[in-house]
Formats: structure tokens, C-alpha cells, sequence
């Protein structure tokens, strides 16, 4: 059917899948390898060989994404899996993300650089809390589109009316997520139905199956490319008579176009240049854009290293050492106030202390709780901070690059929190915003 | 102006952010490389995070020995070309040593690369070991970080990842501890190749067909080599082959290929059935072989 992707212009989508357990999301994986012909005949017969120690009979398409030896004894998949596939015009990144233990911290290292987000509900049970909170960590990292799959159809007569109540019930509390685009996909990951061909089972269902919707989905306008920012990563210094004077700030560009002859100005310190070239291996170019990985040589030698933010004058973002944020929080021992933690935000690792916990996100009720004493493993809630030096940073929801961190255990150097810096308030001192659902 | 990246852009920048990662947070860093594509691969991808700069790491090659030697000569010139500097430790002088020990009948010596290796790091007190590993290799490799912390014994413990979240790399480590960083973790064997494609890279002449007497064992053919002893029943043959990935010369299975141009094998990829790994031997043992060789420090 496809072979693999042989266009060099051809994009690349990253997706993540979540669901319960059992709701067949690694049958799902399976099946879109499958059905794309990435599954080598060596793959099969290693599966073919297992499924006969198991005695499982035929070969199970989970065991394509459960790798290691306690999934494989245990059936369950302990940590996010990356997986591969092309069509034609588009190249995949699949971050298949376990749904029992430890979800939501695996969750959100899958999906935050997603593109897109697939959620797996069971069309027997139909949405659940587990739903929800997919839903709302999908919309907490912004992930611009969502495709809700609602599997396991053939089990419930390829129902349209089970099929509507479940789009129904889920868009009703999708009214108060951030998601621009959702598209809802009846199928049955164990039988093909609606992944890669339309279903004859289910002619009432006019849309796209899984694999056209995931091929046709537009992302061109995904990037962000009106904030320019440029977190210096590394520089380059040759030390070498031919490039005396070169001096190359290194590094991905996070947001924007930065273009030859722009002004632009260092953070923090808020000294002005201009840049005179974009160096890279094959040549200067005239513009880079966001998420390109260039050097940029500016007209004066400022003092510039890793961690500051080269913007334009007119353009800039906010710098200061408070501000609040939604977190999740990823370690089994609880967060305690004014507990102090390293900070790695943009290419900056510096300290913070955590000032106050505002409140803890309630997934039954879809509301913060207030007073929040503390945060336990993948609880999300938030906090204020202060940081030891001025980090330049963008609302999380303009930037996912400027905006977001992660906490470190100084002690045990594990990652304890993932973090996404909240716009700032501009109403008067003393008045707290209204909490918004996110 | 379109402002979008083809996919192979996209990996290329983000594998350049990796690099540039490892430069700017280790002390003492180090990239192995083997003279194979992926490494090639990685050369190609340094000299675009540092040049005009040089490297800001050595280049390191555990040596098993058991060699094409058409791949030393490789990794010597292109060292050499790009006036980088070259670390070769040796698994011969590691047994000799004591360090590596062959169990009776071994004949790969792909495992003994292992301790060969972390002596080596110890030897250098390298705090991070840049490696061309993809996740599209093999289960367990698909669920390994892009930054995988190594214990004071150089073992990965799956169960106990940091989440990688974001372009976020928690990069610190504690004494006696070392990190190995997979700037191609994203890459398909595809992807490897349309690169070497498009940046006309040189590659060791193996990979192209090549007239080889080989022999046929457990499925796959097997270069003749003085490393290699007949078994009754066992028929030498002369074939068009080629190699897809290389390891010990023992244990790595050529391909039947007429393909002598990078176009060509990316059309015979483009259409393979089975995977690259499928021509390894030291893969084929178990079904969690990778994962146990993981867990003892191995690439």
C-alpha cells in the first residue's frame, strides 16, 4: 500500500497517543504500522515466535509497542515508546504513552512537542475521568489539534447513536479547553475499521479515516513566527588565525524570523546590536526561522553567553525573576512550599524557590482546589516562584519554547516538575486574576 | 518565503541542538564513532553545530577487531580529513587486560565491547558518550531517552528515566556517573540514508555490492573471514552482496544486493521486508537481547 516516505520535502508530524488501559492504543499503533507496511518480516516472525511461548495463538499487534521484558511479562507498557512511519508526504513521530501508572507525567514527556494529540476512548464505556484528564493536559500544553478515536466499535454494532453520544458528551465539556481543532473517528483498531480505509461497516461516518486525517491535517500554521527569540546555546570560537574575530551565537531559534541587518537586543542585559551575518555549515543564509539551528554574528562583540535572549527592540518578552505557573508534578515525595529547586528554562539553568502553592487542579470536578498545601505525584496545580536570576519568558500559551521550564531535585538531580509560565497579570497590584479552566 | 522545514531539515536542526547540548553542559565529552553510517552521520551533523570551530570532543572508536578493513581505512581517513582527533581502544588489549572476558565458544566479540568501552570512559573520565543508537533499531532503543543517565557500573535502568519534556535536557549528573546522548534517537534507517544522499557523504565501500565470498548460517549469509569456521554441511559462495549494518565481521549478515549507488539502496530500503537489525546475529538470540546488552552499558 505505502511504501516508505522517499519526497525530501515531506513534513514531519509528531503525534501522541494516550488512553486507559485497555482501551487498545497500542492495537492501535500496531495496526498503523501495520497497515503502512512498516512491519518487517523479521518483526513478524519474532512476534510469531513470541506469541507461540505465550501461547497467545495469533500474533498480537501490542506486542509491536511493548517492548521491554516486565511489559511483555506484565502486558502493560511502562514508558512513553517512540515509534516511526512515513507515507509519501509525510514523515511520523508517534509517542505512544502509557495509560495506568504514572500517566500523566508520561504523558506530558510525550506529548509536549506534539503536533497532535490522539485520544482513545472505549465506546463501551465512553468518557471517562481518564477522558477528561487526556483532554486537559492536551489543552494544558497546547497542543493544537486533537483527534478523539473512539475504539472498540465493533463491539458495540458499529452504533452511529453510540458513536454521537460520546462526540456529544465530550464536546460539551471540550467547550472549556483550549483546543482549536478536534476531530472525532470511529474505528476498531483490532479489525482496520476507519484507520487507513474508510469503513463499510460504518457508511453513516462521512469523515476521514485515521491515517488521511493524520496525512491531511494542517500544521503550517502550527510555528510560531511573529515573536522572534533566540536563547543563546552555545558559542562558537574558532581560535584560529583565519577566524580571528568570529564569534557565532549558537543556537535553535525558539519563536520568529531573524533576518541580516535586524536590530536586535541581548537579554538580560538589554544591550542593542545588529546582525550582520546567519552563519551556517552550507553557506550564510539571508533569514532563519523558527526552529532552524544557526549562529548569528552581530556587528558589536557584547558580552553574551548560553542562557541569554537575543529579541528585537520592538518586540520583546517578559524578564523578571517572578512569576506564576501551571506545573505537573512528577516526583513521588510531595511539593512543599518555599522548598528550593534548579530551574532549566530556555538554555538558562539557574535556582528558584517555590513561593506559594495557589492551588491544585481537581480532575472530578474540572476546578482548582484552594487551599492547596501540596502537590503529590502527577497532581497539577499552581505555583509562584522567584528565581535567583531574571529569566526572559513568554506566556506558555504564546510560546511553548519561552514558555515552559522543568524543576530539578538538586539532591537527587531527578525531574521533579514540568512547568508552564502563566501571563502575567496587568490588572492592578492586589487583585487576583480569575482562574480560567485552562 | 516558505517558512517550513522538509523532515529531514526539522531532525537536522534538532540534532544540532542535541550536540550543542553536550558541548555546552559536560566537561569531558566524547563521540564514538565506528566509521558506520550513522556515524557518519553524526561527523556530518558536529561539523554543522561547531565548524569553523573544531570539535569540541575527541572522536572515539572500541575496536573489536574483528574488522572489514575497509572500515578502518575509512575511519582513519575521514578522521584524518577533518583533522579531528582519533581515540581507538581495543577489545584485544581489554581481554589482555583482563577487563573483558570472552566466554568458551564466543566468537563475536560485539559484547565484549561493553566493558572495553567503560574502561575507556573511565580511562578519559568522559562524562557524556555521544552515540548514533535510533530508536527505529529496536523495542527497547525505541524506549530510551535522548539523554540516557548510566550508573557508576554504566547500567541503564529502564524503569528509572527522566522524563524528557520539551527541548528540556536534564543534563546533570553526580560523580562516578556518566550520560550517553543519541542525537539520531529520531531517525529512521531511511532518514540515515536520504541524508548521506542529500550531503553526499562518503561511506565505506562495503555498504555498496561488492563480489564476497560468504556462507550461509542461521538464515543469513556470513563473510568468509579468517575469523569464521566451517561447520559440517557449510558451503562457501561467491555473491553480489552488500552489508546493511556493521558489527563484527563474525556475526554481521551480508544482503544479496546489486545496488552500487546510495539511489540505489535507498530504493532497496525504500522496499526491504526485513529490518536492518534482522542482519544481526547478536540480535537474534532473544527476544529482549538488546534490552539485557542495554543494561550492561552497550551502546
Amino acid at each position: 500500500m505505502f511504501t516508505h516516505a522517499l519526497n525530501e520535502k515531506s513534513e514531519l508530524l509528531r503525534f501522541s497517543t494516550s488512553g486507559s488501559v485497555d482501551d487498545g492504543k497500542s492495537t492501535l499503533i500496531g495496526r498503523l504500522l501495520y497497515d503502512t507496511k512498516l512491519i518487517f518480516e523479521d518483526t513478524l516472525e519474532a512476534l510469531q515466535r513470541s506469541a507461540d511461548i505465550t501461547g497467545e495463538g495469533s500474533i498480537n499487534l501490542a506486542n509491536l509497542t511493548d517492548g521491554l521484558r516486565a511489559e511483555r511479562e506484565q502486558g502493560i507498557t511502562i514508558d512513553v515508546a517512540y515509534r516511526y512511519f512515513a507515507t509519501p508526504n509525510r514523515k511520523f513521530i508517534v509517542a505512544d504513552t502509557p495509560g495506568h501508572i504514572q500517566y500523566t507525567r508520561n504523558m506530558i514527556t510525550g506529548a509536549s512537542t506534539a503536533n497532535l494529540s490522539i485520544i482513545l476512548v472505549d465506546a463501551r464505556q465512553g468518557v471517562v475521568e481518564q477522558t477528561r484528564r487526556h483532554a486537559y493536559i492536551a489543552s494544558m500544553l497546547r497542543i493544537p489539534h486533537l483527534v478523539v478515536c473512539i475504539n472498540k466499535m465493533d463491539l458495540v454494532g458499529f452504533s452511529e447513536e453510540v458513536f454521537k453520544r460520546i462526540r456529544e458528551d465530550f464536546e460539551q465539556f471540550a467547550t472549556r479547553l483550549h483546543i482549536r481543532d478536534i476531530a472525532f473517528i470511529p474505528v476498531s483498531a483490532l479489525l482496520g475499521d476507519n484507520i487507513v480505509e474508510h469503513s463499510k461497516n460504518m457508511p453513516w461516518y462521512p469523515g476521514a479515516p485515521l491515517l488521511r486525517h493524520l496525512e491531511e491535517v494542517y500544521i503550517g500554521a502550527d510555528l510560531d513566527l511573529s515573536d522572534p527569540r533566540f536563547p543563546v546555546q552555545y558559542v562558537v570560537r574558532p581560535r584560529d588565525d583565519r577566524y580571528h574575530d568570529f564569534r557565532g551565537l549558537a543556537g535553535q531559534i525558539a519563536g520568529g524570523v531573524f533576518k541580516v541587518g535586524d536590530a536586535v537586543k541581548a537579554l538580560p542585559s538589554g544591550k542593542t546590536s545588529r546582525i550582520v551575518a546567519i552563519h551556517t555549515y552550507d553557506g550564510p543564509v539571508e533569514q532563519a526561522f523558527n526552529p532552524m539551528s544557526v549562529q548569528l554574528l552581530l556587528a558589536d562583540d557584547l558580552d553574551i553567553s548560553r542562557g541569554d535572549m537575543l529579541v528585537r527592540p520592538d518586540n520583546l518578552p517578559y524578564v523578571g525573576t517572578d512569576f506564576e505557573a501551571r506545573i505537573c508534578w512528577m516526583s513521588e515525595e510531595a511539593l512543599m512550599p518555599n522548598r528550593k529547586y534548579a530551574i532549566r528554562h530556555t538554555t538558562r539553568m539557574t535556582r528558584c524557590i517555590v513561593r506559594e502553592i495557589k492551588s491544585r487542579f481537581d480532575f472530578g470536578t474540572l476546578l482548582p482546589q484552594r487551599p492547596a498545601p501540596q502537590l503529590a505525584l502527577n497532581d497539577i496545580g499552581r505555583i509562584a516562584l522567584k528565581t535567583m536570576v531574571p529569566l526572559c519568558f513568554d506566556p506558555y500559551e504564546r510560546n511553548r519554547y519561552t514558555g515552559s521550564f522543568i524543576l530539578i531535585d538538586e539532591a537527587t538531580n531527578a525531574t521533579v516538575a514540568a512547568g508552564m509560565i502563566q501571563e502575567p497579570p496587568k490588572s492592578v497590584p492586589g487583585t487576583d486574576e480569575a482562574e480560567y479552566i485552562i | 518565503m516558505n517558512y517550513r522545514l522538509s523532515h529531514i531539515d526539522a531532525l537536522e536542526a534538532e540534532s544540532i541542538y542535541i550536540l550543542r547540548e553536550v558541548a555546552a553542559e559536560f566537561q569531558r565529552p566524547v563521540l564514538l564513532f565506528s566509521g558506520g553510517k550513522d556515524s557518519i552521520c553524526m561527523l556530518r551533523l558536529a561539523e554543522k553545530a561547531f565548524r569553523p570551530a573544531k570539535f569540541p570532543f575527541p572522536l572515539m572508536h572500541i575496536d573489536t577487531g574483528h574488522n572489514f578493513p575497509e572500515l578502518i581505512d575509512f575511519r582513519d581517513r575521514r578522521a584524518a580529513q577533518l583533522g579531528e582527533k582519533l581515540i581507538v581502544r581495543t577489545v584485544e588489549d581489554a581481554i589482555a587486560k583482563g577487563i573483558a572476558r570472552p566466554t568458551p565458544g564466543e566468537s563475536s566479540r560485539n559484547r565484549l565491547q561493553t566493558p572495553t568501552l567503560l574502561a575507556a570512559i573511565e580511562e578519559f573520565k568522559f562524562d557524556c558518550a555521544i552515540g548514533g543508537a535510533r530508536r527505529d533499531e529496536e523495542k527497547a532503543r525505541a524506549k530510551e531517552r535522548i539523554f540516557s543517565l548510566r550508573d557508576a557500573f554504566g547500567q541503564w535502568d529502564p524503569k528509572n528515566q527522566r522524563p524528557e519534556i520539551w527541548n528540556l535536557f536534564n543534563t546533570r549528573i553526580n560523580p562516578g556517573e556518566h550520560m550517553r546522548a543519541f542525537p539520531l534517537s529520531n531517525w529512521t534507517e531511511l532518514d540515515v540514508w536520504q541524508y548521506i544522499d542529500r550531503e553526499k557523504l562518503e561511506i565505506p565501500s562495503i555498504y555498496f555490492s561488492h563480489r564476497r565470498q560468504v556462507v550461509r548460517r542461521d538464515g543469513q549469509w556470513l563473510p568468509v573471514s579468517d575469523l569464521i569456521t566451517l561447520k559440517p554441511g557449510e558451503e562457501i559462495r561467491e555473491l553480489d552482496v552488500r552489508v546493511r549494518t556493521i558489527g563484527d565481521i563474525s556475526c554481521t549478515g551480508c544482503v544479496e544486493s546489486p545496488a552500487t549507488t546510495v539511489q540505489d539502496i535507498i530504493a532497496e530500503i525504500a522496499a526491504a521486508k526485513v529490518t536492518e537489525r534482522g542482519s544481526r546475529a547478536d540480535d537474534k538470540r532473544s527476544e529482549t537481547s538488546m534490552e539485557d546488552r542495554k543494561r550492561e552499558g552497550y551502546f
